[in-house]
């Protein structure tokens, strides 16, 4: 165990022995370090280097509920913080399942999350690396105007949750990437693209493969136009199949599920998407950015299949929504500090099929690579599924990738779209997300242009 | 928040490596808020985080270090740190006296911390009650209150020193509705940059209602069309427009990287001669008003767009020194944890002449839009989507069918020139939250309702 966990769990202990006859307590404490270094034309523009730390305490007190936090470990507000989550818990609503969780029996495997090599990697090489990541850019074609900005990020964590109902755990994270957002433009013509490397050790970073992707993603939508509207086959890039991911994810909540705000409430055991479609939420799987060994309330996070080919199988839940829902925490409790556990996927990835992209794209007469959406935040309802995003991609024409297109949108309902998937990829990629992408070919969805 | 002298001798060490500027910022921020969902107050929160981010300017690079510990010794290693990654290269001592500037924060009626508890519980179930009479068809309510005060103090090498007390009060409510075709939601918020007194001026249970109508209105909505037609945008709302179709291009950081289709085109017809645009930290109450920035710049009010021509960008004092002008007031960062850029405030058009009555009338056929959602731009391409919440065929130069939502996607230049008819009932828009490099800040907007002669709307529909 290292120095800085036991730190956190002195604080942790603490403060749950700060509760009074009667009272559950449940603190989470985390400490964070991390460094970010942006290059512009050779140039260091930023060198952040920051530490922060923080606490959180839910109170649970005749079946109500109140929470408090701060952002620093300061020794003088902690008392402030328990007497603020005590008083809240005065206003809460009496709900006789409120309670915190309880160890339930499945043990925390270490998956090796931190690597030493991220705290002892050198700045100056950090800055090299983002420095080299732009050289790469620059040099990768004689169209590319620049960098907008030329990244390196690295964070080391460690965070702890504590109770007086049995659970005690502790986590240590690391992990670091490269990112870089570049400008191509031929004659009036300007587009973007970005790349990055996302690893938990320094030392395996992929700058050319960072620098190539920006690279291609930009140049290869120079001269782009808008589409005319109609209703056709679209290939989503792994990048944007893992941003749906997300979305389908949140609508599998077990707390959109008991408040009627689920689209899927109601179909456990149904069919609901396509036959080729199994959908798991695993954050043991340490390839995984987002892999974690415990959920935000303490438990041991495991593989949960949500979807097995096209039947609806679970919801997620944490302690509250499991009770409710009569299936107990699937260990699926998220959270930062400074809020009480919501319920969420944090690790979704479909199981893989078997061809790469360009062989699905071989079988295709007229269709639309998307490479990159924007503006899913504003584009999607996850309670009614509509869904509308805007997009940039390649044209598929007799089975070959042909001219790029932009400034048009996509739009299906989410249902629809699951229901409409002709083909799952078996080029499985890593993110820096909460969901793994792979290609998925769509049928049937419509696209707005001129 | 500090004194003086640990100021002065922060400053001190920050430049001790031969920096060119050094800065320090300190944050002392509290909030509260209260939750209800399914009829229950599920909890109330209670928040706080005080710190101090030190920035070091060494020729164009800058270091920053930031700190949860307000002591002379945690400072001390804040300014280290900063000073070290900006890598100046000599050593030198210079001293710095920092001569405090008196700004006047913002009027607070009642601090929302002296208000009790009960009373902020008392809102959530008035909006609860309020919104689930609008009919058997809502199926759910959620509604959510928050306050928040900010105290910050900012301190530079060229002797400034100012601070600003910043208090926001926030409220809205959600309302899904179900019927036969499924689930539909509505929502509504609320929030100004003033205290409690907020709920004297505005009842919460009208903007329950209006969450509830339009849930239950969107029951019966139509597929949204798909392609190139006219969109008129109601009063308010359209500033999410502007905010993406030329505000983030309007950024003096990104036009200095070429990442802007605005770059070097002031003095140049860029919008509609309809279109005069503002960008006013200024806007008394506002959820984008401050006194000072998070730079210690007072807020100024931007004419960006006059008369369709671009005036001028906006600026952060590391874009204006490299500029050898002033900063514009719109150094804005989300926390001390993070260095400031140039960020919008309060964006808005100006009234135009036209009736909205008119400007809907004298249009054939479209799509007209009651609220929007968020948006996103590619700044340098100029392509911008912005989501539709609440929307309606226009038929005949009637308001029609409510339509589902969905984006609209159109380029920031083009859609400019396109904007043919202005209405002359301005109004701001609903407080919303500004993200840009993973920094979240407070901007409001506001338009008049107003046309654009082509916009590709969204949709599934032929």
């Amino acid at each position: 165990m290292s120095t800085e966990v036991d730190a956190l769990f002195a604080v942790a202990d603490k403060i749950v022995g700060k509760a009074l006859p009667g009272e559950q307590i449940e603190v989470v404490v985390v400490n964070e370090r991390e460094t970010e270094i942006s290059v512009y034309e050779g140039d260091i523009e930023s060198f952040t280097s920051s530490a922060s730390q923080g606490f959180g305490v839910r109170i649970i007190s005749d079946h109500r509920q109140g929470f408090a936090y701060a952002g620093s470990l300061d020794p003088d507000v902690i008392d402030e913080v328990v007497g603020d989550a005590r008083d809240n818990a005065s206003f809460g609503t009496v709900d006789e399942e409120l309670g915190l969780a309880e160890p339930d029996g499945l043990p925390i495997v270490d998956l090796g999350l931190f690597n030493e090599n991220v705290a002892s990697f050198p700045n100056d090489t950090k800055i090299e690396l983002a420095k080299e990541l732009e050289r790469l850019v620059v040099e990768g074609d004689p169209r590319i105007l620049g960098a907008e900005s030329s990244e390196f990020n690295d964070s080391v964590s460690e965070a702890v949750v504590v109770s007086n109902t049995g659970i005690r755990v502790s986590g240590r994270d690391s992990g670091c990437y490269v990112s870089t957002s570049v400008l191509a433009e031929d004659g009036e013509d300007t587009q973007t693209g970005f790349g990055f490397s996302v690893t938990r050790d320094p030392n395996e970073l992929d700058i050319a493969r960072a620098a190539s992707e920006a690279v291609q993603r930009a140049t290869r939508l120079l001269g782009a136009d808008k589409p005319p509207s109609e209703r056709i086959t679209v290939v989503l890039d792994p990048f944007v199949t893992a941003q749906f991911l997300s979305i389908i994810g949140s609508t599998l909540s077990g707390g959109a599920v008991l408040k009627g705000r689920s689209l899927f409430g109601e179909r456990l055991g149904e069919l609901v998407s396509a036959a080729s479609i199994t959908l798991i939420d695993d954050p043991t799987d340490t390839r995984m950015m987002t892999a974690t060994e415990a959920d935000g309330e303490g438990l041991a996070t495991r593989r949960n299949v949500l979807i097995e080919d096209g039947v609806l199988k679970m919801f997620v839940n944490n302690a509250y929504t499991g009770r409710r829902l009569g299936t107990a925490s699937t260990g699926c409790a998220v959270r930062g500090y400074s809020s009480t556990p919501s319920v969420g996927c944090s690790a979704l990835q479909l199981l893989p099929g078997k061809r790469q992209q360009d062989e699905m794209i071989a079988d295709i007469d007229n269709g639309i690579l998307i490479q990159g959406v924007a503006g899913l935040h504003s584009g999607v309802n996850a309670v009614s599924g509509d869904f509308s995003t805007g997009a940039e991609g390649l044209r598929i024409r007799n089975g070959e990738l042909a001219e790029p297109l932009r400034e048009f949108t996509i739009a299906s309902t989410l249902q629809r779209m699951l229901m409409d998937v002709a083909e799952v990829g078996g080029d499985l990629e890593w993110l820096p997300m909460s969901a793994a992408g792979l290609s998925l070919v769509v049928n049937d969805v419509t696209v707005s242009g001129d | 928040m500090i004194e003086e002298p640990l100021i002065n001798t922060t400053l001190a060490t920050a430049l001790s490596t031969g920096a060119d500027f050094a800065e320090v910022f300190v944050e002392d921020r509290t909030s509260s808020s209260a939750r209800l969902d399914e009829d229950r107050i599920e909890e109330l929160t209670s928040g706080r985080s005080r710190g101090a981010g030190v920035r070091v300017i060494v020729g164009d690079s800058t270091g920053f270090a930031h700190t949860a510990d307000l002591s002379e010794a945690g400072l001390r290693a804040a300014a280290e740190a900063a000073a070290a990654a900006a890598k100046g290269d000599h050593g030198s001592t210079r001293t710095v006296e920092v001569k405090r500037q008196v700004v006047e924060p913002a009027h607070v009626g009642i601090y929302p911390e002296t208000v009790a508890k009960a009373r902020k519980v008392e809102l959530l179930n008035a909006a609860n009650d309020k919104a689930r009479a609008a009919g058997g068809a809502i199926s759910q309510v959620s509604a959510a209150y928050s306050d928040g005060r900010r105290r910050i103090m900012v301190a530079n090498s060229d002797g400034l020193l100012a601070s600003d007390d910043q208090v926001k009060t926030w409220f809205a409510v959600s309302c899904v509705a179900s019927g036969d075709t499924g689930m539909q939601t509505g929502r509504e918020s609320l929030g100004l940059t003033v205290g409690f007194e907020l709920f004297d001026e505005f009842d919460v249970t009208e903007l329950a209602a209006r969450a509830a109508q339009r849930a239950i209105t969107k029951l019966g909505a139509r597929p949204a069309p798909s392609g190139m037609m006219p969109v008129v945008i109601g009063k308010g709302g359209g500033g999410v427009l502007f905010h993406e179709a030329c505000g983030h291009g309007l950024e003096a950081d990104l036009v200095a990287k070429s990442a802007s289709v605005f770059k070097d085109r002031r003095g140049e017809l860029v919008a509609s001669p309809l279109v005069t645009l503002v960008d006013d930290g200024t806007m008394a109450r506002e959820w984008g008003t401050f006194s000072i920035d998070d730079e210690g710049r007072p807020a100024q009010t931007n004419t960006l767009i006059r008369d369709g021509v671009l005036q001028d960008y906006m600026y952060d004092g590391i874009r204006a020194r490299n500029n050898d002008r002033l900063s514009s007031g719109n150094g804005r960062r989300q926390s001390y944890q993070y260095l400031p850029m140039v960020r919008m405030t309060n964006t808005y058009i100006t009234n135009g002449e036209d009736t909205p009555d008119s400007i809907i009338a004298d249009t054939e056929s479209g799509v007209y839009v009651a609220q929007l959602g968020g948006g996103q731009v590619n700044t340098a391409t100029g392509d911008f989507v912005f989501g539709m919440t609440e929307a309606y065929l226009i038929e005949d130069g009637r308001i029609t069918s409510p339509i589902r939502e969905g984006n609209l996607i159109g380029n920031g230049p083009e859609v400019l020139q396109s904007i043919d008819a202005l209405g002359n009932d301005f109004e701001m828009g609903s407080p919303g939250t500004c993200g840009k490099d993973g920094q979240g800040v407070p901007v409001g907007d506001g338009t008049p309702t107003l046309r654009v002669t082509r916009l590709t709307v969204g949709g599934t529909a032929a």
